[in-house]
């Protein structure tokens, strides 16, 4: 997308989020992992039991996708971004453990925004509906945890110049919001 | 009577499956190049270019171009001259999603009950709807439903002094709510009239109808046009990061209705907009 993108290598710092603004142009490279609904209602339970999480959330990524199954060669299939807003009332138990980034479509709660604010956390747009276009950039995936999940198992996957833009930064800008009231007529 | 094999259903159904998630059907690619020339916002634009680059690449490598393969929704035109030999035809159209699920390399997206969320694991059961036909006509128009684009769709009970003004509000409204969460440029279907579930129905039906075809209604074609003009404004955009392009289609669809009431449903589906149709 248009400007020269900025490229960021997962996993991430709080130094190296914080000169991000709304509306930048990113192309994200290195691991992140996989996670959607079901995934996040176990992370919550492993939490509330005490137990391990799947994932370690400080300065990584998590990308909301369910995948379709690949094709034989193919590291993943299809894979476009889900709502974001499904994950909203579980997001904040990650990024108050220090998640770094989150990648989906769709607005974010209040709630999520500011916890996202108060302990370092951005939210990524991907397009929705380019899922063939995405999984190109997807480079390795292994399930992780709950492979009876299916298309919801966690997934650690190694991308290259992954395409997203800054929806909301750290500052409270918001993507949606601005992009709107800018081409109301 | 016409008999039709189970097993030729079986396949047309198994083919209309990979078919629908894998090529966008040209009056949709059509009315997204329009929107490309139309849309005045740059970033509107290259989610644009975007969206017909993996369609392009679908196609080419027979793939999904989203991954929610959705729920197989089926509107099948049943002649009254048609009778079906070796199977019955409900269980013939889940095979079919079996096959057509599995060998198309398709996500299984369906669970057991919103209670019991086991995955089906096949995407079966295909969402069946029959329309009694006369002759012998067997048509079957395949609509791949995604649950991001109709969990924001919406109905409403109006009244008749609420009226058409109020119908026009709630259908922007309802846009305005679902914002970027239902993955615009949108296929806005909207079913006016009959008791509540018939104007759902109805809103489902009109997302089949070919990519801005006017309903032959002029007055209905007007609607059409003037609720367009009005989703357009909102300023929402493709992937609703702000644009002119919120939707392509407006397609309205109308019912005789009871003299207490005025029902509205609207389904809105995403760009990734998945019909196709078989006629055995």
């Amino acid at each position: 997308m248009s400007p020269a993108p900025i490229r960021l290598e997962a996993p991430l710092s709080k130094e190296e989020i914080e000169p991000l603004r709304t509306g930048d142009v990113v192309r994200l490279n290195g691991v992140i992992y996989i996670a959607r609904d079901a995934a996040h209602a176990r992370m919550k339970e492993a939490i509330e039991a005490g137990e391990p999480l799947p994932l370690d959330p400080e300065g990584n990524i998590v990308y909301y996708s369910g995948p379709a199954p690949a094709r034989p060669g193919r590291a993943l299939g299809p894979a476009g971004p889900t709502t974001a807003s499904r994950m909203d009332p579980y997001s904040p138990l990650l990024i108050e453990r220090g998640l770094r980034g989150m990648v989906g479509k769709g607005v974010r709660s209040e709630a999520v925004i500011e916890s996202m604010r108060e302990h370092g956390c951005v939210y990524f747009g991907a397009v929705e509906g380019t899922a063939a276009l995405l999984a190109d950039c997807v480079k390795e995936a292994e399930v992780i945890a709950y492979e009876d999940l299916g298309a919801e198992a966690v997934r650690r996957i190694f991308v290259e110049e992954f395409p997203v833009v800054v929806v909301n930064d750290l500052y409270g800008g918001d993507l949606y919001r601005e992009g709107r009231e800018r081409w109301r007529r | 009577m016409r008999e039709i094999a189970a097993s030729s259903v079986t396949e047309a159904v198994r083919e209309l499956c990979i078919e629908a998630n894998t090529r966008l059907p040209q009056d949709h690619l059509t009315a997204l190049h329009r929107a490309l020339a139309d849309e005045e916002s740059p970033l509107g634009r290259e989610v644009i270019e975007r969206l017909l680059e993996n369609a392009e690449v679908a196609r080419e490598r027979c793939i999904a171009f989203c991954q929610d393969t959705g729920y197989a929704v089926f509107f099948v035109e049943l002649g009254s001259e048609v009778r079906i030999t070796g199977g019955e035809l409900g269980a013939v159209i889940d095979e079919g999603v079996r096959r057509g699920y599995e060998e198309g390399y398709l996500r299984k997206s369906i669970v057991r009950s919103p209670i019991d969320r086991t995955n089906t694991g096949d995407n079966t059961p295909a969402v069946v709807y029959y329309e009694p036909a006369p002759g012998d006509i067997l048509k079957l128009t395949m609509l791949v439903k995604g649950a991001g684009c109709d969990n924001m769709s919406a109905l409403k009970m109006l009244t008749p002094a609420e009226g058409l003004p109020a119908m026009k509000r709630f259908v922007v409204e309802t846009i305005e709510r679902a914002g970027p969460n239902a993955s615009p440029p949108l296929t806005v279907g909207i079913g006016i009239g009959g008791p509540f579930e018939k104007a759902a129905m109805l809103a489902k039906r009109a997302l089949t109808r070919p990519s801005g075809e006017p309903n032959p209604d002029p007055e209905l074609a007007v609607l059409e046009r003037e609720l367009l003009d009005e989703i357009n404004a909102t300023g929402i955009g493709p992937a609703g990061y702000g644009g002119t392009q919120t939707a392509l289609a407006v397609h309205v669809e109308s019912f005789p209705t009871h003299i207490a009431a005025f029902p509205v449903a609207v389904n809105l589906d995403c760009h990734s907009h998945r019909t196709a149709s078989a006629e055995l």
